[in-house]
């Protein structure tokens, strides 16, 4: 069933939130879906890059309860190709940031399994701790 | 005459998992007349550069590190004011905060407020990653120190996401990047080109997306050996590990997957400049790189 | 004594209801010289200009000021009214009291009458010094220089070669005919390319009137509207065209192989070769880069072979002068080069092609001789090298919509069995015709998937390539692998095209084309008098568009040629003669080279000069000044909106050029937009006539700050004028500075016409800041030193 949506000013209101954060101007977007065929992690996420920014560019905020800003590894394939010049792991960063700021962590440490945490190097457990916990 | 002295940033993983990669590392500046000098005191730079316009926070740890470097050049313990930086992650990171502040006065206030038991950051660092020395240096130069040509060994180069990009920070070509092929050739080896190379690893998804990461460890492995790849070269700790380590996770979904060694490109380098054994440090590769080098009369 | 009258417009309201404009005309009747002074419903309106005319018999008036709108809406109009009763049209001053008064400073009536009094009195006070100047009429010929042999070229040397006009077309490759020869078909009709453009090349060089200088370059272009002197070299082909007969024995001996051009790398052609097959002028020609045959001599083969002794390797360059009335510009583009776009992989991946590739092998194929295989998946990539900012290129290039269609449909009728995807992002129709035509190509099966390609990926054994892309409307990740990609690539600026607009001073827009002078009502004018824009030079366009503007650049030379002579306004500089010992130091000042010194005495080339009265300031003697601007008449108004000053109170006087600022200021006006009203604006050609002297004597006068707004260095007509203008700001900031005077009290801003929060902000940054150091005090204005 097709999803129904309004568009008030309240949606203005997220979008002007994730561009103040992210710095850039999401609705220079042009939705060519560039940076959606060029994700590495595009293959397990639940909507595809373009459609986060879409998403974020009509004020939808439920796009904050999707799996694909989490799954962005901040590779800038994204950044370097966008033909508008938008930086997509910018805008990812914002929608995590919202989350996080809310004192919302995407991982729990804690749950980590032992031998994982004694495999993995500190570069990965730093990065991983500084994009998923706030 | 004497060694010209640079400042080196070696990063946390550089002392740990990665030991490797700085002994090789600087085993090969020395060998190339070249002092790295470790600051007294530093810390973790933070590992990714915060992307969030507001947050200045997360920039303090990277720029406390430059701050440190410029302490290393005011009491006259290096020659020069670009630090060297091996891991391909902490040179992204220092060298977009540098950017940043360096662009923004305003900001480098508030950090340096933020900081107010430190000297104010001068602005007067610039980081450079190793790679860039190397071809600073030119690779002729760096072809004539090689006493073992690595002849007949097939070596993809695998450049990852931070030596490339975002465009104001990458060392090349962010889509048809060539620098590390040109060492390779230097180093007497074969370069193999492939799409893959500069295609991500995943990155610090390997915490917590084990199986996706992954998945992009053996189509990036997978595409490199079709085009007769023996071993990858890489200068990132973490694309290392998920290139090295996820082999195990590669080999559960795909059996017939057939392993391959993860090199620094500073181990490669150590070979080829023919110096001491221990400079290798092949104990911390996951995938045992021995029996190729062997089979090609490298060790 | 001279005679004024002074006309004080209500304009229907729109400043009578803020501005007392009674007030105003009994102010102005007070003033000496004034004879009359009148207040009017409209000025402008029949009656308005009636009066004017009526009082000027009755009252022998000789000066007319109207306080009404800006000059710049209805100064023309006045300037008739004035010169149908046998006056100078340069005896009429306009005081502009509705766009920089009644409109931004509505909220204040009271202070804005008074604003509006001493505009009035400035009006008035120029106008007394006013000159009886008449428009400078020059001679005109009809000699056209077109540069350029493309489509837009040919079109435009056949119109004005039709309707008697003589034309130089110059054209830098062996044949014109430009891109289109390459053409296959024409979108939307099919047409077959070659065949409606055969006919066309082959009436150039049989029109009598048109001069065809083939393999040439324009080297050098001096001058002016109706005298353009040009120097063009011409290279040597080493056949001569009169003996050749086109047999082909001298191609079949040639030994030395280098890629064809014309088949765009896909075949090789040899030293001696014939440019393409519908070549103009039909000939032989040999490209001396690749010719073994040249110093030293070791091969002659093609020599040998010729019976009619055609080949002469004692052929040398030959420089051609001409002096022509007008230039059109007919450079054309070049298209994008896709290697620049490295994730597509072309030059490194076999299969992947550009669409002029594609052209070529359509043609070939439609001749029964393959070039090569295209295989049975087809994918074209639109945009590549158009909206893209990775690349620096964020315009569209508007063609490769339609020829991606047309090409897709092509190929697909010539076999059905093909399989073929466009991949746009948005898919442009607009043209007549078009929306049909990518109708038809849909009915015909080719498939459109809206997605930019991200990236290609060959395989290294086959060669068969993977495209990534999102379908965006169903937003599936597709990875499919095809046979051969096509790159539908845009068109960039022709690389030859810098060189002579650098020379004639036409600018570009920040697409890298070509600027026309006026978006909408000169769009195949330039900023450079006598110089018209043809074809893509302007920007991307299709045939028909490219022959249409050829077509209209044509008339509009034709326009200005056939008049005999034409008018220029006289803001140009002259000299005292008196005055002048002939130093010279004008002469390096003028950016249009203008000035020249005989017999120890300056004089200005009026067909040159500009009148940005750049070399005002250089003159250590005052003997320079500037017509219907003239040094007495500037100091005239300052000193005339300064005079209503009250003590304590501070006014800045601001100096906008006629170009830029001064619109501004009027559009500002015009979005009722409020500022400082302790301005005063005074309207001038170029801030670069603004000398250190004028400054200093503002700042005696009483002015308390000056802001000097000049348009943007890349938009300017005045070339050097922002140099000028720094260096005498430097000037009188030093000599402030050792009185004791803040300097920021002058200001120096460049400006775009649309940047109207910019001027307001300007405007009232200054007046606050004068606020708040108070008035400059009468000793330190005394002490002001006004040297030049």
């Amino acid at each position: 069933m097709a999803n129904k949506i309004t568009i008030t000013s309240e949606n203005v209101e997220f979008l002007r939130k994730v561009e103040e954060l992210s710095g850039e101007i999401i609705t220079l977007c042009d939705q060519c879906g560039t940076c959606s065929a060029g994700c590495p992690m595009v293959g397990e996420m639940d909507i595809t890059p373009s459609q986060m920014v879409r998403n974020v560019q009509l004020g939808i905020t439920d796009v904050l309860d999707t799996k694909a800003m989490w799954l962005c590894a901040s590779c800038f394939t994204c950044t370097v190709r966008c033909p508008r010049g938008l930086d997509l792991s910018k805008i990812a960063e914002a929608l995590r940031q919202i989350k996080l700021r809310k004192a919302v962590d995407y991982i729990d440490i804690n749950k980590l399994p032992e031998e994982d945490l004694k495999e993995l190097p500190q570069i990965a457990l730093i990065s991983g701790f500084r994009k998923f916990t706030g | 005459m004497s060694r010209k002295k640079f400042p080196f940033y070696p990063g946390c993983t550089l002392k740990t998992k990665a030991e490797n990669f700085e002994r090789s590392g600087l085993a090969v500046t020395r060998a190339l007349n070249l002092e790295l000098i470790e600051p007294e005191r530093w810390n973790c730079c933070g590992t990714v550069f915060s992307l969030t316009d507001d947050d200045l926070i997360h920039h303090v740890a990277p720029i406390r590190d430059l701050i440190r470097i410029e302490e290393m050049n005011k009491n006259g313990i290096v020659d020069e004011s670009r630090v060297v930086v091996f891991c391909s992650m902490c040179y992204n990171t220092l060298k977009r905060a540098n950017l940043r502040v360096k662009e923004n006065d305003e900001d480098l206030e508030k950090i340096n407020n933020l900081m107010y038991r430190e000297d104010d950051y001068k602005k007067s660092i610039e980081v450079i990653h190793l790679m860039q020395l190397l071809q600073e240096i030119g690779f002729d130069k760096i072809k004539e120190k090689v006493k073992k040509p690595l002849t007949n060994l097939n070596v993809a180069p695998y450049y990852g996401c931070m030596l490339l990009r975002p465009k104001e920070v990458g060392i090349d070509d962010p889509e048809d990047p060539v620098i590390q092929d040109e060492l390779i050739m230097a180093m007497g080896a074969n370069p193999i080109d492939y799409p893959y190379k500069k295609v991500c690893c995943g990155s610090y998804q390997t915490v917590h997306e084990k199986e996706a990461v992954a998945g992009l460890t053996y189509d990036i492995l997978t595409n490199a050996q079709n085009e007769g790849a023996d071993v990858v070269i890489t200068s990132c700790p973490l694309c290392a590990f998920n290139l090295d380590n996820r082999q195990k996770e590669v080999k559960k979904t795909h059996p017939e997957f057939r392993e391959m060694p993860i090199l620094y490109f500073t181990q490669l380098m150590a070979i080829a400049f023919d110096l001491d054994e221990k400079t290798y440090g092949f104990d911390l590769n996951y995938i045992d790189p021995k029996p190729i080098l062997k089979s090609k009369n490298l060790l | 004594m001279a005679r004024i009258g002074v006309y004080v417009c209500h304009c229907g309201g729109n400043i009578s209801e803020v501005i007392d404009v009674k007030e105003v005309a009994a102010f102005a009747g007070e003033k000496s010289d004034v004879v009359i002074a009148k207040d009017e419903t409209h000025m402008c309106s029949d009656v308005g200009q009636q009066l004017i005319l009526n009082d000027i018999k009755e009252h022998k008036l000789d000066k007319v000021v109207i306080a009404a709108c800006s000059p710049q809406f209805q100064g023309a109009t006045f300037m008739r009214t004035v010169e149908s009763a046998g006056l100078s049209p340069y005896v009429m001053e306009m005081a502009n009291i509705r766009e920089q008064c009644s409109w931004p400073h509505f909220d204040f009536p009271k202070d804005a009458t008074e604003k509006a009094k001493d505009l009035t009195d400035m009006a008035i006070a120029k106008a007394r010094l006013d000159e009886s100047l008449k428009k400078k009429m020059m001679p005109i010929g009809k000699r056209v220089l077109i540069v350029g042999g493309g489509i837009a070229g040919i079109q435009a040397a056949l119109d004005l070669g039709d309707a008697g006009f003589k034309v130089y077309l110059v054209e830098k490759d062996p044949s014109i005919g430009g891109h289109m020869t390459q053409l296959s078909r024409t979108f939307p009709t099919e047409d077959c390319a070659a065949c409606i453009l055969s006919p066309k090349m082959a009436d150039v060089p049989v029109n009598p009137n048109i001069e065809l200088l083939t393999y040439s370059e324009v080297k050098n272009i001096e001058g002016f509207l109706g005298n353009y002197e040009v120097r063009i070299e011409k290279k040597p082909t080493y056949v001569d065209p009169a003996k050749c007969t086109c047999c082909d024995d001298c191609v079949d001996v040639c030994p030395a192989k280098v890629p064809n051009e014309y088949e765009e790398g896909l075949t090789t052609r040899k030293a001696i070769y014939l440019p393409n097959p519908i070549a103009v002028p039909h000939s032989y020609v040999i490209d001396v880069e690749s010719c073994l045959g040249q110093v030293p001599l070791a091969c002659t083969k093609c020599f040998d072979v010729c019976e009619p002794g055609a080949i002469n390797y004692d052929q040398y360059a030959e420089e051609i002068n001409i002096t022509v009335d007008t230039i059109i510009m007919a450079t054309g583009f070049e298209i994008f080069d896709a290697t620049q776009k490295a994730v597509y992989g072309f030059g490194k991946y076999e299969n992947v092609i550009t669409a002029m590739d594609m052209e070529r092998l359509i043609v070939h194929g439609a001749e029964g001789s393959p070039l090569r295989a295209t295989g049975n998946r087809i994918a074209f990539i639109q945009c590549v090298g158009s909206r893209d900012e990775q690349v620096g290129n964020e315009n569209c290039s508007r063609i490769c919509c339609m020829y991606a269609t047309k090409l897709s449909q092509l190929l697909k009728r010539s076999d059905p069995k093909r399989d073929i995807y466009v991949f746009y992002t948005d898919l442009r129709a607009y043209g007549k015709g078009f929306e049909e035509y990518y109708k038809r190509a849909q009915g015909d099966g080719v498939k459109f998937i809206r997605g930019r390609v991200a990236e290609v990926i060959e395989n290294s054994k086959t060669k068969k390539l993977t495209l990534k892309v999102e379908d965006t409307l169903t937003r599936n990740i597709i990875e499919s692998e095809f046979d051969l990609v096509v790159l539908s690539v845009g068109l960039r600026p022709n690389g030859g095209t810098d060189k002579v607009a650098n020379m004639l001073r036409i600018s570009k827009s920040p697409d890298g084309f070509l600027q026309e002078a006026h978006p909408k009502f000169k769009p195949v004018d330039t900023l450079t008098d006598g110089v018209f824009l043809a074809g893509t030079v302007q920007g991307p366009k299709d045939i028909p568009d490219t022959v249409a503007q050829a077509s209209a650049a044509s008339s509009r030379a034709i326009r200005l040629m056939n008049q005999g002579e034409f008018a220029l306004d006289p803001i140009m500089a002259f000299v005292h003669e008196d005055l002048c010992d002939g130093c010279k130091l004008c002469v390096e000042h003028c950016p249009t080279d203008a000035i020249t010194v005989s017999s120890g005495i300056a004089s200005v080339n009026e067909a040159l000069c500009k009148g940005c009265g750049s070399c005002l300031a250089a003159c250590p003697k005052d003997a320079l000044d500037l017509h219907v601007y003239t040094n007495d008449q500037v100091l005239a108004e300052i000193k005339s909106v300064l005079k209503s000053k009250k003590k304590e109170q501070s006014r800045f006087l601001v100096f906008a050029d006629d170009m830029t600022a001064y619109r501004l200021s009027d559009n500002v006006g015009i979005a009722k937009m409020s500022y400082s009203i302790d301005s005063r604006i005074i309207r001038i050609p170029s801030c670069s006539r603004i000398t250190p002297k004028l400054m200093l004597e503002a700042l005696k006068a009483g002015a308390d700050g000056i802001l000097l707004g000049e348009s943007e260095e890349k938009s300017s007509p005045f070339p050097d004028a922002i140099s000028t203008i720094n260096s005498n700001i430097s000037k009188v900031k030093q000599i402030l500075r050792k009185n004791e005077i803040e300097e920021e009290r002058i200001r120096f801003v460049q400006f775009v016409t649309v940047m109207l929060g910019g001027f307001v902000n300007n405007m009232n940054g200054l007046g606050d800041y004068l606020k708040k150091v108070r008035p400059i005090s009468d000793k330190k204005r005394k002490k002001l030193g006004i040297r030049n």
